[in-house]
């Protein structure tokens, strides 16, 4: 099985998926002749064609917008976003129209098209282009929201969204796009939406992460068993929309104790609905007040802050001292 | 520097006249019924029967005569003052009063028209998009997005003709320039001293039309339409009409508009004007006119009779449709909902 990290990842599936289904098109700034900025369309024009990898004017309300009229005309459009701090002028297009267009044509008409979004910290970006915008998609009824974590992750997301009959955004962590390789099987496969994974297991406490922040709970948990012998669970959210429940909630009616991890700032983030979640379905298994381990609330602030930002290994596993020692 | 003249055909030589005598009574027998319509849903709102409607009042020649413009297959993304055109391409009345009754969204299966847009100006995109669909699925088939005066000011109405510009794509961008966005009047919208100049500057065709004279509406629509279909590229139509009535029944125009100005254009009332030149041309008696008028009330009339007979709304379809297939999550909400 050939080892992939996730740009290849993402981009080798993108052309399976080309290949198997003319109606399949992508589009975007740069992402014809430059391949994206990211590479992940790499060649791709030379190999569909001009009309199916579409380089667009430089507007992304009209990206999505497009896309949107495309997918009712019978094209199933995957759009690519530079960077999600990009993403705001398209909001108006994703809550008004691409997420109700099923419920307003009362089931006739879908919005079966994708949008992939790279986001997040951690690379030195210039300002601006870090942003975690999951908390007002997630808001958002009618619009699936995934993060993959992983290389394998992001392939088998992938095609379930592009299979998918309602509209899907992908935030894809800008920190994860070169940071390994791992075996990734070379046929299609799926994972389906709407389901967060055990990504290992554990018995005094959940920590609950998505995206960039999955490694970050990896390493706690590592160093956490090794210097303290606490047994972490780490559980990847995966899928902010539909949210996997039962997954989450049985990890913390199992540990009894729960940190959340997120980049996004603390205030509205998406630990606030896990949160929730979390008291409302395993409020008697739990032996300590959940906790957060978020960005603060402030701008993603320009790179010469960005470590102090973006929760780390260290804070995580401070948290879950202070989480253990409660009682 | 490029004028831009308004084109009209009523009163002219016959020989600019590209409609036949029996699609120009088609045309005026759609917009007697929309005359009508309004009128009904105007008393059914004052009646408490529908909520806030928008009415067409005035601009019965460009919302009509530009859908007889069109074919069938052809894709229309309408705002929400567009349900003379939605008539005319296949929605039948029954989904707008439901619309106008806050019911349903005003789309029927099969007609290729998108539920009319609130946002002002985004569905220009998706006119784009869908001319996209059909140029790459090879259909001889247009685009045509409805949208008035205030939609040429949002940054949407940029970007749908800048992409549809570059993508060269069957679509028609229908402006009904009717001189008010509710209480703004179009002096205030832009320094432009037409809206149809703006297609300049997208390297895209603009046209100018009389929006009160239906057959003008008409002809250049057609020809707009086999421009696109042609692989011509997309055309911006300003139609130059004006909005008689309020811009909804929760709208009292009389706190903006300067007095007298209603009054000059009752001459230009789009209805009168196509009668008088059908009546010139002995295809329309004063008979045949009170027989429409009676038929589209009596049509109307049983579209509400079936509208209102209709069972009262059920929680569970207000969650049925927001996913194909409804997550677990949500599914729970509908059965609490239930229970409550």
């Amino acid at each position: 099985m050939p080892e992939k990290n996730m740009v290849e990842a993402i981009h080798d599936t993108l052309d399976l998926l080309m290949a198997q289904d003319e109606s399949v098109v992508m589009m975007g700034e740069d992402i014809g002749v430059n391949g994206g900025v990211f590479r992940v369309t790499d060649k791709m024009l030379g190999k569909y064609g001009a009309a199916r990898v579409i380089d667009t004017p430089l507007a992304e309300s009209a990206i999505v917008g497009t896309a949107l009229g495309m997918a009712v005309g019978g094209l199933r459009p995957i759009c690519e976003i530079q960077f999600l701090g990009f993403l705001y002028p398209a909001l108006d297009q994703l809550i008004s129209h691409v997420s109700r267009i099923r419920d307003r044509s009362a089931g006739h008409l879908g919005a079966k098209m994708v949008v992939r979004a790279p986001y997040g910290g951690g690379i030195r970006a210039p300002e601006q282009h870090a942003d975690s915008a999951e908390a007002y998609l997630a808001h958002i009824p009618g619009l699936k929201v995934v993060v993959p974590s992983s290389a394998a992750d992001a392939k088998g997301i992938l095609v379930s969204a592009v299979e998918d009959d309602d509209p899907v955004i992908i935030l894809e962590p800008i920190r994860l796009y070169r940071m390994g390789r791992e075996q990734v099987p070379e046929e299609l496969y799926r994972v389906p939406l709407g389901t967060a994974r055990v990504v290992q297991e554990g018995t005094d406490i959940s920590v609950i992460a998505y995206g960039a922040m999955v490694p970050v709970a990896q390493e706690a948990a590592r160093n956490l068993q090794r210097e303290q012998g606490v047994s972490v669970e780490v559980v990847d959210v995966r899928s902010l929309s539909p949210l996997d429940e039962e997954t989450l909630v049985a990890s913390v009616r199992k540990t009894g104790r729960a940190v959340i991890v997120h980049e996004a700032p603390l205030t509205g983030g998406f630990g606030a609905e896990i949160m929730a979640t979390v008291s409302e379905q395993a409020f008697w298994w739990l032996k300590a007040p959940v906790q957060r381990v978020t960005g603060p609330d402030v701008p993603f602030p320009p790179y010469a802050w960005e470590d102090w930002y973006v929760p780390s290994a260290a804070r995580v596993q401070r948290v879950v001292s202070q989480v253990m020692a409660e009682e | 520097m490029a004028t831009w003249p308004m084109i009209s055909v009523m009163g002219q030589d016959a020989s600019h006249v590209s409609c036949t005598d029996e699609e120009a009574l088609r045309i005026y027998q759609d917009m007697v019924v929309l005359r009508a319509f309004d009128e009904k849903t105007l008393t059914l709102q004052r009646q408490g029967r529908v909520g806030t409607f928008a009415p067409s009042l005035g601009q019965e020649a460009a919302e009509i005569a530009s859908a007889h413009a069109l074919e069938p297959m052809d894709w229309i993304a309408p705002s929400y003052r567009d349900h003379g055109a939605l008539y005319v391409h296949g929605l039948p009345l029954d989904q707008v009063i439901l619309f106008a009754m806050g019911r349903s969204g005003s789309y029927a299966a099969g007609v290729r028209a998108l539920p009319s847009s609130i946002p002002i100006a985004t569905h220009l995109l998706h006119a784009v998009g869908l001319a996209y669909a059909l140029r790459q699925r090879a259909e001889p088939q247009v685009a045509m997005a409805y949208f008035g005066d205030g939609a040429t000011s949002e940054g949407d109405f940029h970007e749908a003709l800048n992409f549809a510009g570059v993508w060269q794509v069957p679509v028609i961008f229908f402006c009904q320039n009717n001189g008010w966005a509710i209480s703004t009047a179009v002096s205030h919208q832009t320094h432009s001293e037409t809206l149809a100049q703006k297609a300049v500057a997208y390297g895209i065709e603009g046209i100018r039309v009389d929006g009160n004279d239906a057959l003008a509406v008409y002809g250049v629509v057609r020809e707009a339409r086999e421009r696109a279909a042609a692989g011509g590229g997309p055309t911006l139509i300003e139609a130059v009409t004006y909005r008689m009535g309020p811009h909804t029944t929760a709208d009292d125009p009389t706190r903006y508009r300067p007095s007298g100005e209603l009054e000059g254009h009752r001459a230009q009332d789009p209805l009168i004007r196509l009668g008088q030149y059908l009546a010139s041309r002995s295809i329309l008696s004063a008979d045949d006119q009170q027989r429409m008028a009676a038929d589209s009330r009596d049509r109307i009339n049983e579209a509400v009779a079936r509208v209102e007979a209709m069972d009262p709304v059920a929680v569970e379809e207000m969650f049925r449709h927001v996913y194909q297939v409804m997550p677990n999550r949500l599914a729970r909400e509908l059965r609490d909902w239930g229970a409550n």
